[in-house]
């Protein structure tokens, strides 16, 4: 059943330099297959942690295009460089002390404020998030909107790299989520008062006694369990 | 036109796989019995693969039985020269030292100051950037037992039962009886768990729960946990040294644990740091690949701190159980061994052979699942092979739309959508292909509940610690331990650091260990290894020496 598959090979130009590497690569996978033992730009490997933001043009294209080396294939002509850190402004703030106002964002990041609705951060993001209807929704003071649209920010910084206000989009991004957390979304009830319990001690002896017990009468409790209908 | 992903005989299977969809939307498999659980683990579980594993030689934890890949790494010298090393010069002299950037690391810092240390008197440093790790990786979710229905010892006895009667007891009860003080913290620092209107946070099964206590932020929630905490970081001034890991831990002339010597990456100078107490949290091993298997970690789980606190005389345990999530990706060829979430069997989607029949329950304890996983393809030959020569199975996602209608997956499943988007699988439409992936470290340093090591000052949490989780960690319960013992590593070394002095530091533990590692004639590379090699052997033979260039 198993047959070797040969797969082609195809150009990318790295660090300025031509090389041959096969066509089901990643870039991240390409890199290494050059020989390269990574020690930047490098993370999950698996589009979770924004480590490995690459900017990258196409033969007789003249865009420049953004992606993440873990999750990009390489495509014939491909002209890398990595951005593996964002400089980015983050604001400091004790989120004790905030309020979940509509001029909260402003205050801390006024330069939402310059945004041209240029859309370039959107279609730089590698998580397809509209970037710039969150920074807009933050601008009108919409925490909440902002809060849910960037919710599967990576924090790659790929967005800011490209914006021509300089806004720091993903650092926006979770001021909102963090507002929205703890100020307007309800608070789980239950959970303050399990919390409570807990304190109180009120479990304590009851795993007391399952710790004491012996391995026959837990495993008999074990076995014994009713799994709670999904 | 798109192109199909799945080649021919693929998606023949994929036919029979649709063919079967309805009919099995009504079935339901029973879970095992104990007795069939002890002969499928027996049977097909890598774990009992006597000739992977062997015993310890030497150190504290001699006899001690690891997979063979561990004890490679573990008995052999170190990468340091202790006597090229110059102590008397302290770059950073700090009451706490954090190793490892992820989420134990992070909630050990932000416990410590809430406990009184001042910002500047903590010292985070880590191998990538702060938050690459595995804490961010993690999907499905956190356990806590919250809901009127459950309880904390409801906690406790899935949590040691599902632990196979390995787990250490005082672990397990700080575990479960933290679980809601830590998940109420992280609702206050505004992380977005899924919440119905009334702020009931949503909870569903994980494998081995008896109660529906995992809660989750979308699929996103080591994500969504890491971004806050490292946010909280920054936002309190604690020092981050990043790209900076520690390579060996230094110890002064009466024993006790006093900083880490670090390598930059950059400039590849050492980096002398002195600390009152040291916490490991460096994470898990699955950059080792154990047995060859494919691993859902990122790029620096490679077993450093267990080495480093191995080496100081830290005891490990637990170390012959290995976790194998039973589904990873197993196709396309990019994302192989990329974790698919447990969640995706939680919403109801079924495993699934090459048939198109159910064969199993789908959300047996890790351990169990993955070997049931392993005898279809294996032992019964119903799997399917990729054209790359990896087996697998099928997970039908679709089946989640049939039971819980249109729309679930992208709401629920956003990330991972993407993840086979991008390579042209599509979840909501295909059934993906899945088999068991390198998961998780169960076992680890030894800890007491407070996490503090036999060795004094020195504290280890989550993923590198071994005994909260047993011989099998539970879904959900991971996440739980990086917040409860990370905490826990925060305060008892913040209670501590004033009744601390330090006599001379010395690495002369270091010398001792080289010295054993000769009298036994090993011949491995010098560990920790910090980094994975993927490049092909065909490079390593024409490197040239270009220390003349530092
Ligand atoms: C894909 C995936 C999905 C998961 N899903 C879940 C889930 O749904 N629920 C759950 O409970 N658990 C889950 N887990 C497990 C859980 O995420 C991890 O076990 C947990 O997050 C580990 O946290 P940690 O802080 O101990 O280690 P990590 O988060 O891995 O952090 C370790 C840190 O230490 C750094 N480091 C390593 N070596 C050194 C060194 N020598 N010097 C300095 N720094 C170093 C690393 O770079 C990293 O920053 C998942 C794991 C993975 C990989
Ligand atoms: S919003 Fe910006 S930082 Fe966040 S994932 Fe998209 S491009 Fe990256
Ligand atoms: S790139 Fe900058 S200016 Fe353009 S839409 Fe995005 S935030 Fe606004
Ligand atoms: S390495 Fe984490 S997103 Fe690419």
């Amino acid at each position: 059943m198993v047959t070797e598959i040969k797969h082609e090979l195809v150009k990318i130009i790295v660090a300025n330099t031509e090389y041959a590497v096969p066509s089901n690569l990643t870039i991240m996978k390409a890199l290494e297959y050059l020989g390269w033992r990574l020690d930047r730009g490098v993370g999950c490997r698996a589009g979770f942690c924004g480590a490995c933001s690459t900017i990258y043009r196409l033969q007789g294209d003249h865009k420049l295009y953004t992606g993440l080396a873990c999750a990009t294939m390489v495509e014939n002509g491909m002209l890398i460089a990595q951005i593996p850190i964002s400089p980015a402004n983050k604001k400091q703030y004790n989120i004790e002390a905030l309020k979940a106002e509509p001029n909260t964002m402003l205050e801390y990041y006024p330069e939402i404020a310059k945004c041209i609705s240029c859309n370039t951060c959107t279609k730089a993001c590698p998580m397809d998030i509209e970037v710039m209807d969150y920074v807009q929704a933050a601008l009108r003071g919409d925490i909440t909107q902002a809060a849910l649209l960037s919710f599967d920010c990576i924090m790659c910084g790929l967005c800011a790299t490209r914006c021509p206000a300089e806004i720091s989009q993903f650092n926006v991004g979770i001021l909102a989520r963090r507002l929205y957390g703890r100020y307007i979304a309800p608070k789980y009830k239950q959970l303050d008062k399990r919390v409570k319990e807990v304190e109180k001690g009120i479990y304590d002896a009851e795993i007391d006694k399952m710790i004491k017990a012996e391995k026959k009468q837990i495993t008999k409790l074990y076995n014994a369990r009713v799994r709670e209908k999904d | 036109m798109t192109v199909d992903p799945y080649p021919d005989y693929m998606r023949e299977s994929i036919n029979k796989v649709e063919k079967t969809r309805d009919k099995r939307a009504k079935e339901t498999i029973d879970q095992c019995s104990p007795d069939e659980i002890t002969d499928v683990l027996n049977n097909f579980h890598p774990d009992f693969i006597k000739e992977q594993k062997t015993k310890l030689r030497f150190g504290v934890s001699k006899g001690e039985v690891v997979p063979l890949e561990v004890a490679k790494i573990v008995e052999t010298k170190s990468v340091l020269n202790p006597k090229a090393i110059d102590l008397k010069k302290i770059d950073f002299d700090t009451d706490i030292l954090i190793v490892g950037g992820g989420g134990a690391g992070a909630n050990a810092a932000l416990w410590a100051l809430k406990s009184g240390v001042k910002p500047e008197n903590i010292l985070i440093v880590t191998k990538l950037r702060m938050g690459d790790s595995n804490t961010t990786m993690a999907q499905g979710g956190i356990q806590a037992a919250v809901r009127s229905v459950d309880s904390p010892a409801i906690h406790y006895l899935d949590a040691y039962g599902g632990g196979h009667y390995e787990n250490d007891p005082p672990l397990v009860k700080r575990l479960v009886r933290d679980a809601p003080l830590v998940l109420k913290w992280y609702e206050e620092l505004g992380m977005m768990f899924d919440k119905f209107d009334d702020g009931t946070m949503d909870a569903i099964h994980g494998g081995g729960t008896s109660r529906k206590r995992m809660h989750f932020a979308k699929d996103f929630t080591g994500a969504e946990i890491m971004k806050t905490l490292r946010d909280e970081v920054f936002n309190n001034n604690i020092k981050v040294l990043e790209f900076s890991p520690a390579i060996e831990l230094i110890k002064d002339e009466n024993g006790q644990v006093a900083g880490a010597v670090l390598l930059n990456l950059d400039s590849k100078e050492y980096i002398v740091v002195r600390a009152k107490a040291t916490i490991l949290t460096t994470g898990g091993f699955g950059r080792l690949h154990i047995q060859g298997f494919p691993t859902t970690n990122h790029y620096g789980a490679t077993f450093d701190g267990c080495i480093m606190g191995y080496r100081a005389g830290a005891p490990l345990k637990l170390m012959k159980s290995v976790q194998y999530h039973p589904t990873g990706a197993a196709f396309p060829e990019q994302i192989v061994g990329l974790l698919v979430t447990e969640k995706v069997r939680g919403k109801g989607a079924q495993v699934v052979n090459k048939n198109g029949e159910q064969f199993c329950f789908p959300l047996e304890t890790r351990d169990v699942e993955a070997s049931l996983l392993i005898r279809e393809c294996v032992g019964k030959n119903n799997g399917i092979v990729t054209p790359t020569g990896q087996p697998g199975l099928w997970l039908d996602s679709p089946l989640i739309e049939v039971i819980h209608g249109e729309g679930t997956i992208e709401k629920n499943f956003a990330a991972m959508v993407k993840q086979f988007g991008r390579f042209g699988v599509d979840m909501i439409q295909d059934p993906i292909l899945i088999y068991p992936t390198l998961h998780y470290q169960n076992g680890g340093l030894a800890i007491n509940e407070n996490a503090e090591t036999k060795i004094k000052n020195l504290y280890a949490a989550g993923e590198v610690h071994g005994g909260a989780h047993g011989s099998n960690r539970l879904m959900g319960n991971s996440l739980l331990g990086i917040s409860v013992f990370g905490r826990a590593a925060g305060i008892s070394a913040a209670k501590k650091v004033g009744k601390v002095t330090l006599g001379k530091l010395t690495l002369a533990h270091v010398g001792q260990y080289n010295a054993l590692c000769d009298e036994h004639k090993v011949k491995n590379p010098p560990s920790p290894i910090i980094f994975p090699d993927y490049t092909e052997a065909k490079h390593k033979d024409r490197i040239l020496p270009t220390d003349f260039l530092i």
